[in-house]
């Protein structure tokens, strides 16, 4: 039954059926009406839009400009990139690729840090995918086993292999070295100061935040300073302390106290009901926060603890202070060399330490906002 | 059917058994003792090796170089400073220094960051792209990147002094610095400053008289532009009434150089430009996720209240805004000056340069040194984080 059924017939000017909806009008509708609302909606809008416009493509073009169109691309020294009017120089790069990674690491010797690598990204992509099975032997393998194998494989001197100083360690070896130990020592370190924190017992919970607020409150390269000038004074005279392991042990005890305050919020997150339970169960504090609060717990601050770790991956730049040389240190290093001593050869090493650091810094950071939108579950608005 | 447990009846006290692991409070006693003990060892042993090695390696210690005579020059100086200044003034000019890069840093982060956290949140589409690669570019690049292609790749390809880029014939920039302007203030200046204080009261008790009149009539008053009229006005009309005793001088060229105005160093523009823009981008996402942490319904019920959204905005959504970001602010702020320590890559004397750096080569005691510097670093953290807990406690809600 329609409803044409109780029009009366005196009343012709009622539409009986009705007419198919047209098509919206063009200025509100398709490119041009989204341009419309979004880029030109009024003239300060469209001043706005167009000054970002043009900033936006001068910045894009002078890096393509720079980077690929005037680039050049093979040479054997300096005198490939001196013409004036040269973009990027991009053999100074090429020349020194072995240098940028490894350092001064022994050319021959090179398939070592080479193998950690391999190794380490074997165990690392597996940890980071979240349907990836055997988490638990696989997290015992990188915080365990992996620092032991990559230790002998670097460091040398067993297994018939060549004992390599740590002073000839450099470039993105260095640097990848410096955050990951950072990392791995100052997770563990970091959940006891969290714990510690959140204790009951006075002693332990004023031990823990003054630790946690004094390393927080200075900077890194303060506390590079006191690794590598106070530290070897604190310990029995006789005693030296390699170079490089001086610096990690300042990363370590500053990471810690960052780590620290990122794994108490994934503590605070944690309801009381959980804890509760747990003690209803009949379990003490330990198993009680081994099996029931410390899983939920570092579940949730996953994004917290990569982002600690991001920041710590660009704050390995600053161990250059104490005269290690990490990536962006051996780039500067690269400067000086007369052989490549061109006018666009800053500018060459910026743009080539500028896209590396941001390809791994960027793509971390899209890990946690992946992980992050995964748990974030329940609270969409 | 009856459920049959082992256990005592309700009600029966719980005997502690013979094991002094069973009891609570003993084993955290236990617990505070070792580690206590630990920690006690640890600085025991620490102490006596570092008298230990002192001695041997003859280093003097005590505070009693501070005031020993320096001997290095300092090229910026907010205080008078000289070669034959001590240790302890020399101490006082880099946190001085350190001081100025963390204001002027803060200042120009903030502005940054709030232009691009509000940007991000555009309606247009252009702005908003902008935005989101400037917080992308800046947060993912590390801080020392960020200062040494300032100072390395950008001031240091300024045109020399004859060559500089001039701005409205007032500014010059060039590889040696940033020339500006300088004021001096002249003899009889002191009634501008007069009047400026005289200002600032009668801007607080005005402020205190519009809210009360507003209480009790509804009626509001103009405070903003009455306080800036009488913020600038009243200085303005007292030193007239002086003569104008304060005077511009221009940087001018003179042969190679420029004589005359106020010379920023090339090392403090690097690292003032590079700590602003690299903690613009993180302010920008804290003022991003503080205003998106307002609830839609806030500004709809101020619209339904009939407030304009220029006022909604001023009365309702920033209020409840800042409440989110103060936190992160304030650990920001707190970040940028202690990454002001990085100066001490690209030579500019603040703290670390001055003192962790000169000094501690010069003298050699590196446990004072670099304790005294970490304490400076330290007292800053310490008190900014109680004046922006202040401010939070009085932003913060109230709850019931």
């Amino acid at each position: 039954m329609t409803d044409a059924t109780f029009i009366p017939a005196d009343r012709p000017f009622v539409r009986a059926a009705m007419l198919a909806p047209e098509p919206p009008p063009a200025a509100v509708a398709g490119f041009s009406g989204w341009a419309r609302a979004n880029l030109f909606s009024g003239p300060f809008n469209t001043l706005l839009t167009l000054v970002c416009a043009a900033g936006a493509a001068y910045v894009a073009w002078v890096l393509v400009d720079f980077m690929a169109l005037r680039a050049v691309w093979t040479g054997a020294n300096r005198e490939a990139c001196v013409a004036p009017g040269t973009g990027a120089c991009w053999p100074f790069i090429t020349a020194r690729f072995g240098q940028l990674l490894y350092g001064f690491y022994p050319a021959d010797q090179h398939w070592r840090p080479a193998a950690v690598f391999f190794v380490a990204v074997a165990l690392i992509a597996p940890l980071l995918i979240p349907s990836a099975p055997h988490k638990k032997l696989n997290a015992l393998l990188f915080f365990v086993a992996f620092p032991i194998f990559a230790f002998v494989m670097l460091r040398g001197g067993l297994f018939g292999l060549r004992p390599v100083e740590t002073r000839a360690w450099g470039g993105l070896l260095v640097t990848l070295v410096v955050a990951t130990t950072g990392i791995v020592a100052s997770l563990p370190l970091g959940v006891l100061l969290a714990l510690g924190r959140r204790s009951k017992l006075p002693l332990i919970r004023f031990l823990s935040i003054a630790f946690i607020e004094f390393w927080r409150g200075v900077p890194l390269i303060t506390v590079l300073f006191f690794a590598t000038y106070m530290l070897p004074l604190f310990l029995p005279s006789g005693w030296t302390i390699d170079g490089l392991l001086r610096a990690l042990v300042g990363v370590a005890l500053f990471s810690a106290a960052y780590m620290a305050e990122v794994v108490r919020g994934g503590l605070q997150a944690i309801p009381k009901g959980q804890y509760e339970g747990a003690q209803a169960l009949g379990l003490r504090y330990w198993p009680m926060m081994l099996l029931i609060v410390l899983p939920q717990a570092l579940k949730l601050v996953i994004p917290g603890i990569v982002n600690t770790f991001i920041g710590l991956f660009k704050d390995t730049t600053l161990v250059a202070i104490v005269s290690i040389f990490d990536f962006l240190g051996i780039i500067r290093a690269g400067f000086a060399d007369p052989n490549w001593a061109t006018p666009v050869t800053v500018y060459t090493g910026f743009a080539f330490a500028g896209v590396v650091y941001f390809i791994f810094c960027y793509g971390m950071s899209r890990y946690s906002r992946f992980v992050e939108e995964r748990l974030d579950t329940g609270h969409k608005r | 059917m009856a459920i049959t447990h082992d256990g005592p009846p309700a009600g029966t006290p719980v005997k502690a058994s013979g094991s002094i692991w069973s009891n609570e409070k003993t084993r955290g006693w236990i617990a505070q003792g070792a580690i206590g003990g630990l920690a006690a060892l640890l600085v025991g042993v620490m102490v006596w090796n570092a008298q230990d090695n002192l001695a041997s390696q003859r280093i003097a210690s005590g505070f009693g170089f501070l005031s020993q005579t320096a001997g290095f020059g300092i090229n910026q100086t907010l205080v008078e400073y000289s070669e034959t200044s001590t240790y302890a003034r020399a101490l006082l000019v880099g946190l001085l220094n350190t001081l100025a890069v963390a204001v002027v840093g803060i200042v120009f982060a903030t502005i940054f960051g709030f232009l691009v956290g509000i940007g991000r949140l555009s309606k247009n589409w252009m702005v908003r792209q902008v935005c989101t690669a400037y917080v992308e570019v800046t947060r993912n690049l590390p801080l020392l990147f960020h200062v040494l292609f300032w100072y390395l790749a950008v001031l240091a390809a300024m045109p020399p002094a004859r060559q500089s880029y001039s701005i409205f014939g007032e500014i010059y920039i060039n590889n040696r610095g940033v020339y500006i302007p300088k004021l001096i203030f002249g003899e009889g200046s002191g009634v501008g400053l007069v009047a400026l204080i005289v200002a600032i009261v009668g801007v607080a008790i005005l402020k205190k008289w519009a809210t009360a009149r507003q209480m009790r009539t509804g009626q509001p008053f103009p405070v903003l532009w009455t306080s800036l009229a009488l913020l600038i006005g009243l200085p303005f009309l007292a030193l007239a009434a002086a003569g104008f005793p304060v005077t511009v001088e221009e940087p001018a060229l003179k042969g190679f150089n420029f004589a005359g105005g106020a010379r920023l160093l090339p090392e403090f523009a690097a690292l003032t430009i590079a700590l602003s823009i690299y903690t613009g981008g993180f302010i920008a996402e804290i003022v991003r996720a503080g205003i998106k942490a307002v609830s839609r319904g806030q500004s709809e019920a101020a619209a339904s209240l009939g407030l304009k959204p220029g006022l909604a905005t001023r009365l309702v959504i920033i209020p409840q805004a800042l409440r989110v970001m103060v936190p992160p602010l304030t650990s920001q702020y707190l970040n940028l000056t202690k990454n002001s320590s990085l100066a001490a890559f690209i030579g500019y004397p603040e703290l670390v340069q001055v003192f962790a750096g000169t000094t501690l080569n010069q003298t050699g005691q590196a446990i004072e040194i670099i304790a005294i510097t970490m304490g400076c670093y330290l007292i800053i953290s310490l008190v900014t984080s109680a004046f922006m807990n202040w401010y939070n406690r009085r932003v913060a809600l109230v709850e019931r």
